[in-house]
């Protein structure tokens, strides 16, 4: 059950992290091979000069709007808000951006970044293959050559997203090392950075790796809560009272919650996917059941055996199956600025036919989580109350998934 | 004097490079590696690096990557791996032992704890591939706490200001990964690695260890002219997957592989 609305989240000020070295207390970090630690200097570099630079940021806004769509509006979800009782819940509709998910936001910031860096070749690693569409959505409309490392298990569960890459020109690359899932695929993006490391760059798809990662993919993706900001105050006269938003590595949470940190009348949900059930092992939820280690360039909460050995992850949602987590939300977590709860399988699954239903929208099963989770916590709260649940992304690419799990053909 | 430096001074007295073979522990069993790391000094190494196996290994190309996956399907683990160093011990007091993994499964055990069990079994240093010397205090202590040398990787990417930051911290050697690239890669550039073990040696006394890519006898003499340790892994690691229906033969070929580049090695330093 969801922790009543009136638990009080630790208050911040002067919130102002990571530090230089990309650290958000004991978490994130630089933690690479030497043979990385000089283009990771250089993007570092450039980030920090591009991210301050006025042609930088004006072809940033100009692509945000005319070839993503932004702003995504916020929708009030009055059905659902009435079937649920309790308070009203409205919808960022991340859902409505070009290739249908918060991903692009980030995709299009590297890729700008890429070529003023002189790079000509992108990679990035994808799970659901959403990252992997919108970064190679971003190199055909830049001309740059694009490989995309998914791993073997994931290209056969998201078919359509692997032909859509292809449609686009990316090369897909099956990885059939260890779990042959997303972190695999982040482990041969890795080794292919290093072994090209003079002509390419790496978008990673969520808040987490090496420094400037972290906080690099946040920046592009606090869009989404700097808009919800205004658009909040403009369509009900004030904050939110709860962000709700799904956590796999963090990116589309990262995005909304980091514009409300300081402020105190904001109660901050992250969702983790809880598979079978958390307490089965089954699930992808390293805030809610991890340990603190270090994997793929940063210390975070991660899913491992006493060994300190990654395990495999599950859930029904290929985009949240990781067993680590961006380290700003282990950091989060830690100072009780925020709350990481967890929403099984089923529960999403019921989520997404809720949504459906009810609303016209197919939710993706990522954003189902926050869906299903909104809906609990909604009960707990007042009618003048309000939650923005993040709808990180649409459900099409699911349908095949959900169709198999209830035994239909298609 | 540490076993390390030992080891260093007796090879250069006697006008010889340190053939350093690296084989991943448990792969493709405990037993198999403890003899087989007997085998390895008859063969001539000087030094043994062994391979701590790990879920995730972001900086190994496909063949360690399989040994891993072989040697944690064996279940072996961090604690197991400074096990078999204890019973390496036993027998050799005198071979120095560096295990050279990835930064979890020392978090996971906790530095300390680590850093005694390891010393106390009689290991010698430590590479962790994924530590950078920024973020490498705490372990660094830990480590001098108990007299392990922290081995740091430096590439043909690594500029001035980074090799003074590694050879302002490591210990025992310094770990010259030859290519831009993954374990068992590409091809070598004798004279961009010379170039660079020089401009290396400006800024260390300590002694340089070249590895990546060292796949023969012939490669390796002519490493032995540039470094002070010729340092072979895939190539040994092949042997043991060629032949994983008869190890008697994956031994052979690990140590007929070592005496053709021992002989090589003496053959172009003495
Ligand atoms: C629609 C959608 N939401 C959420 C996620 C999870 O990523 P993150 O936690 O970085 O937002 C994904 C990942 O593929 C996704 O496709």
């Amino acid at each position: 059950m969801p922790t009543s609305d009136n638990k009080k989240q630790a208050v911040v000020t002067d919130y102002n992290l990571p530090d230089e070295r990309g650290h958000f207390g004991p978490y994130g970090g630089l933690f690479v091979g030497e043979t990385l630690m000089e283009s990771i200097d250089e993007l570092n570099k450039a980030y920090a000069k591009f991210i301050r630079d006025p042609d930088f940021l004006a072809e940033l806004d100009a692509d945000l709007h005319d070839y993503v769509g932004r702003p995504s509006p916020i929708y009030y979800a009055e059905r659902l808000t009435k079937e649920t009782g309790g308070a009203q819940i409205y919808l960022k509709r991340e859902d409505l951006n070009h290739t249908g998910a918060h991903k692009i936001n980030n995709t299009i910031g590297q890729a700008l970044l890429a070529k003023r860096m002189g790079k000509t070749r992108i990679i990035a690693e994808t799970g659901a293959g959403q990252h992997g569409v919108a970064t190679a959505t971003v190199a055909a409309r830049l001309g740059l050559e694009c490989v995309i490392y998914m791993g073997a298990e994931d290209i056969q569960r998201q078919s359509p997203n692997v032909y859509r890459m292809k449609l686009l020109g990316a090369k897909v690359v099956a990885v059939t090392s260890g779990s042959q899932t997303l972190k695999d695929a982040l482990n041969e993006a890795l080794r292919d950075w290093v072994t090209n490391i003079d002509n390419t760059y790496y978008i990673i798809g969520t808040v987490a790796g090496p420094h400037p990662y972290p906080a690099m993919v946040r920046d592009f993706q606090t869009i989404i809560g700097r808009e919800s900001r205004e658009q909040m105050m403009a369509k009900t006269g004030h904050l939110p009272d709860a962000l709700v938003a799904c956590v796999g590595g963090g990116s589309n949470a990262i995005g909304l919650f980091h514009p409300f940190i300081e402020d105190e009348s904001v109660s901050i949900y992250g969702v983790e996917a809880a598979g079978l059930g958390v307490e089965t092992g089954q699930h992808s939820a390293p805030l809610n059941a991890g340990k603190p280690g270090v994997l793929h360039g940063n210390r975070t909460y991660l899913m491992a055996d006493e060994n300190g050995e990654i395990i495999e992850t599950h859930s029904i949602s290929a985009g949240l199956d990781y067993p680590g987590v961006g380290p700003e939300h282990a950091w989060l977590k830690d100072i009780g600025r925020a709350e990481y709860v967890s929403i099984k399988d089923d529960e999403a699954l019921a989520a997404f036919h809720q949504l459906t239903r009810v609303e016209g929208i197919i939710p993706a099963l990522e954003s189902s989580h926050a869906v299903a989770y909104a809906i609990k916590l909604a009960k707990t709260m007042s009618k003048d109350q309000t939650i923005l649940v993040c709808l990180s992304g649409r459900g099409d690419k699911d349908i095949f998934t959900i169709a198999e799990l209830e035994g239909i053909e298609l | 004097m540490s076993r390390l430096d030992q080891c260093f001074k007796a090879l250069k007295d006697s006008k010889q490079k340190a053939l350093v073979p690296f084989i991943t522990a448990g792969d493709p069993s405990a037993d198999f590696t403890l003899n087989c790391m007997h085998e390895m000094v008859k063969a001539g190494a000087s030094i043994i690096e062994l391979g701590v196996p790990f879920s995730d290994p972001m900086a190994d190309g496909p063949v360690i990557q399989r040994a891993s996956e072989r040697a944690l399907a064996n279940r072996m683990s961090l604690r197991g791996v400074i096990e078999i160093v204890r019973a390496f011990r036993e027998t050799d007091q005198t071979t120095p032992v560096i295990l050279m993994g990835y930064l979890n499964p020392i978090e996971f055990m906790g530095y300390e704890t680590f850093a005694s069990a390891a010393a106390e079994a009689g290991v010698d240093g430590v590479l962790t591939v994924d530590i950078p010397p920024e973020e490498s205090a705490d372990l660094i202590a830990a480590y001098d706490q108990h007299g392990l040398a922290p081995i740091f990787l430096l590439s043909p990417t690594s500029h001035e200001n980074r090799i003074k930051k590694v050879s302002a911290v490591a210990k025992g050697y310094i770990y010259y990964v030859s290519l831009k690239g993954v374990t068992g890669a590409g091809n070598l550039e004798l004279g961009e690695i010379e170039t660079k073990i020089k401009e290396i040696k400006q800024h260390t006394s300590l002694p340089i260890a070249i590895g990546f890519g060292v796949k023969n006898a012939d490669i390796a003499a002519n490493i032995a002219k540039i470094g002070d340790a010729v340092v072979v892994g895939s190539a040994l690691i092949n042997c043991i997957t060629d032949h994983l229906d008869n190890q008697t033969q994956g031994q052979q070929g690990i140590s007929s592989l070592l005496s053709e580049m021992r002989t090589a090695m003496d053959a172009v330093t003495q």
